[in-house]
């Protein structure tokens, strides 16, 4: 998701720091202050005895304390196992909280210190923390029993939540949380040998928030409930990056229950009672637009601009131009040679489409500037909103609730959906609580798309089949640009490039020249989940099939081949794993016609084998079975759950999924014209887990790219075609 | 205009507009926030309810238009009918925010078929949308519960 927040501010410098700090605090250097001191100052978090991340009750029960949103993921499950493991914590008496907005104490080691969520890093960036954090607390409460009863220790142990010794006294978290938390915590606790876990990587770890979210009991920002509670409903311009020219209020006040109507940066605001009467006032709203600055292009037109630029056809601009991202012996080689194989893929935008559109809740004008609602970024989302108050980032109280779904689309680095909320507090004042709501349409058409996407790729091959010259061309838009200082993406913005860079087949491939090209469009683009993999996958792995096919080789074989020759140990191990399960080497059940793809995206790898036939001309995928090595598997049922939803995601997408644009105006606004997989079309996807002792990589990204081109790869030997462009079914 | 409502074996006054769909009656007038918006258009299933027993989208019914019939929300299944036990059993929930309208839509199901087939339950749950894609998960726990004691008509209850 913000894989990109994830590369960029993984190791700020010390500038960097400055600068963003300077930014930040309105032009003061702070010298000799962490970005998270800095983005903390003002806040009013408190930290218990037992540090951030855990809370003991008097009556044993353990609170872990996730810095993460829960938004599906299943992070809360596998971020309170790794603490309770460390702990030897009774995990059926184990809960989670959300953690407040502090970026001091809740900062993403692997987002260089912001508080966030993204980049399917939520259990690798806290593997140690939390461990530390579970090892730190068992040993206070050991120290504290051994003083009590007068014994070493050592010869203290503990299991289930309980602390016993051999003399026969025991105790439980509750009975020595007095004493334990007075204990100073050991600075370096020691951590267990992975061999005695006894919680994590079993089928134990399972969610914590399944009755909630069955019951209806489970609290989404659009649920919040305050006495003075005001709705927000805002009318956008058509078209982005047109702005207000005027507007006619009087219909849309004359509506019962609406009580404002103000114009803000993004559109105007109706504010009122309810949400029925917001949204009528809205529809009563007129509103002129200038659309000077807009974008009136189509999609259409904006993706044959990126094909005349890989063809050569179009220039490359001065400013702006070709950047080479990979490149390996005499480019020049790369453009010549005959016989090659020359290919060329299209990406449409597409929508995340969330079940809960997004929406916000602020107060504004009295104390604190407080929101309520799924912060997936809260330290941007902070920063963005203090720029609109004027206040301390770390003074904006932040209280993160369940989101209904995200895919990226919540961690925004201009917190669109947010500052817009806050805007509408700010208008209406007192610290009075306005939730803003955006409905389907306005969800679908606010832009935020996976970006158009067109890759050009040509290659010749050796004797063996084996390709001998890659030369590729990437043409879309950047996700990263106009990112605050120190975070731009420089002259290649990783995120549109990133599973064609690291690809083990350019890496087994004697002559490269791969670029890119970011040109500028009007419409905003984000992360979307997996990223530059939504489209990178796609392209290295359909094409490896038709490499496959043209040399006569068996694709698992072939590629089995290249990994040998790029030392991919884990991609060979995940590739034999899933042609095992699969029964590759044996034929398809009658009528399926298998494909396999294998990728590598957010530290994991991924194999999958996917058993495909044509109904009535349209795809229908069957079996999925897939191979996942993520290191240390801490919760192997939610691993599975987010194989089997990454991989609907990614079919969704490959299937149906594509926004388009007339003359500057998106064409779709609701699920009827932005077609999303259905339950009768979803796959049964078996999961097999590598054993791994290495530490926990990615899951909630890594297995959505790789169905695509499963799929299109089983359509290739089933009809001799390829696939080329996204989606397989058109509207 | 003030309206009696029966939601969850209960008769409730409301006085929102006579065409504010059901669904905002019951979540912000109501409190009743289990029930979700997703798309207002009848799309995605997340606003589901019973409607005598039937399931109906509540985004696309006006009040003036329920009448005397019996309204059932996710509150009124009470927390341990055997399609939530299922889904808790199976950690079907990912986001859980279709979840509501996901189980409400099998409700109406067993109620009607208590031991569908494949087809029963594509027919009757391919109109909710689950972005996070438990589809597989949802299948599993329809059958799951399907398999135990026959689930009773929840408007009977009431």
């Amino acid at each position: 998701m913000n894989k990109p927040l994830t590369d960029i501010v993984r190791a700020p410098t010390r500038r960097q720091a400055l600068v963003v700090g300077a930014t930040l605090v309105g032009g003061s250097l702070l010298v000799g202050c962490s970005i998270g001191d800095i983005l903390s100052a003002g806040s009013r978090v408190e930290v218990g005895a037992f540090g951030p991340f855990l809370k003991f009750a008097a009556d044993g029960s353990v609170t872990v304390i996730s810095k993460h949103i829960e938004f599906g993921q299943g992070n809360h499950a596998g971020l309170a196992a790794i603490a309770a493991e460390e702990l030897d914590a009774d995990w059926s008496r184990v809960s989670v909280e959300q953690a407040a907005a502090n970026a001091k104490l809740y900062g993403n080691t692997m987002m260089g210190g912001t508080q966030g969520t993204g980049g399917s890093s939520a259990i690798f960036n806290s593997w140690t923390q939390l461990r530390t954090a579970g090892a730190a607390a068992r040993a206070m409460f050991v120290q504290a029993a051994a003083a009590k009863w007068s014994v070493p220790a050592a010869e203290i142990k503990v299991a289930n939540g309980v602390l016993s010794h051999a003399s026969g006294k025991q105790a439980g978290f509750g009975d020595l949380l007095d004493e334990a938390a007075r204990i100073t915590p050991p600075e370096a606790p020691v951590l267990k040998d992975p061999k005695t876990f006894t919680l994590i990587g079993t089928d134990r770890v399972r969610r914590k928030d399944s009755r909630v979210k069955s019951t209806g009991a489970a609290t989404y920002t659009l649920d919040v409930k305050r006495p003075d509670l005001l709705v927000a409903m805002v009318a956008h311009a058509p078209k982005f990056g047109a702005k207000v020219k005027s507007f006619d209020a009087a219909a849309a006040s004359k509506i019962a229950g609406v009580v404002a109507v103000h114009e803000i940066p993004t559109g105007v605001a109706v504010v009122a009672e309810n949400t029925w009467a917001a949204r009528q006032g809205r529809e009563a709203l007129k509103v002129e637009w200038d659309e000077a600055k807009a974008e009136t292009r189509g999609s259409a037109q904006i993706l044959a601009s990126f094909r005349d630029l890989a063809s050569g056809k179009t220039a490359a601009p001065e400013k702006g131009g070709w950047k080479p991202f990979d490149s390996r012996g005499d480019a020049a080689k790369a453009a010549a040679g005959s016989n090659a194989l020359e290919i060329a893929y299209d990406f449409p935008y597409l929508a995340h489409a969330t079940m809960e559109p997004m929406n916000c809740v602020a107060m504004v004008g009295k104390g604190p500037t407080r929101l309520v609602f799924g912060s997936q970024a809260p330290t941007m989302d902070q920063i963005n909103t203090a720029g609109i108050v004027k206040a301390l980032p770390g003074s904006i109280q932040i209280e993160t609730l369940f989101a209904g779904g995200s895919f990226g689309r919540r961690a925004n680095l201009k917190s669109d959906y947010v500052t817009e909320c806050v805007h509408i507090a700010r208008k209406v004042g007192g610290g009075r609580p306005v939730k803003l709501v955006w409905t389907r349409e306005d969800d679908m058409r606010a832009g935020y798309y996976r970006p158009i996407v067109h890759h050009t790729v040509r290659v010749t091959t050796d004797a063996q089949g084996f390709p001998a010259t890659w030369r590729h061309r990437v043409v879309t838009q950047s996700i990263m640009k106009g990112a605050p200082p120190g975070m731009s993406g420089g002259d290649i913005d990783p995120t549109a490039v990133e599973g064609a860079l690291g690809s083990p087949y350019l890496k087994a491939t004697p002559i490269v020249d791969a670029q890119l090209i970011m040109p500028d469009v009007g419409v905003p683009v984000l992360w979307w989940r997996s990223v530059g993999a939504t489209h990178t996958a796609y392209v290295m792995e359909h094409t490896i099939d038709q490499l496959a096919r043209r040399a006569g080789k068996d694709p698992v074989a072939y590629r089995r081949a290249l990994y040998e020759k790029a030392g991919a140990r884990r991609h060979i191990a995940v590739l034999d794993l899933v042609a095992e399960k699969a029964g590759w080497s044996s034929p398809a059940p009658a009528g399926w016609t298998r494909g396999v793809a294998v990728h590598e995206s957010f530290g994991s790898v991924v194999a999958q084998v996917a058993e495909v036939k044509l109904e009535n001309g349209q795809p229908r995928v069957g079996r999925v079975v897939t191979a996942i090595d993520c290191g240390t598997a801490i919760s192997p049922d939610q691993i599975a759950a987010q194989m089997e939803g990454g991989t609907c995601y990614g079919l969704s997408a490959t299937l149906y999924g594509e926004i388009t644009l007339t003359d500057g105006v998106v064409d779709q606004g609701n699920f009827d014209t932005y077609r999303v997989l259905r339950n009768s079309e979803a796959p049964t996807v078996e999961t097999h887990i590598l054993p791994s002792t290495n530490p926990p990589t990615g899951v909630g990204e890594p297995g959505t790219p790789v169905i695509g081109p499963a799929v299109a790869n089983a359509l290739l030997t089933l009809t001799g075609k390829p696939t080329l462009s996204q989606p397989f079914v058109k509207a | 205009m003030a309206t009696t409502v029966d939601v969850n074996g209960r008769p409730l006054n409301v006085n929102s507009a006579p065409d504010t769909p059901l669904l905002w009656v019951l979540r912000d007038e109501l409190g009743l926030t289990g029930t979700k918006y997703g798309c207002g258009v009848a799309q995605c299933g997340a606003c589901t309810v019973l409607v005598d027993g039937q399931a109906m989208r509540s985004c696309q019914m006006p009040v003036s238009a329920v009448g005397a019939a019996k309204i059932t929300t996710i509150e009124g299944l009470g927390g341990t009918h055997p399609l939530q036990e299922a889904w808790v059993k199976l950690d079907v929930p990912q986001c859980g925010y279709c979840q509501s309208g996901q189980i409400m839509s099998a409700v109406a199901l067993l109620a009607q078929t208590p031991k569908p087939d494949d087809a029963a339950i594509s027919a009757a749950m391919d109109g909710n949308i689950c972005r996070c894609g438990a589809y597989q998960r949802i299948r599993a726990a329809i059958k799951e519960a399907a398999a135990g004691p026959a689930v009773q008509p929840v408007a009977a209850k009431a």
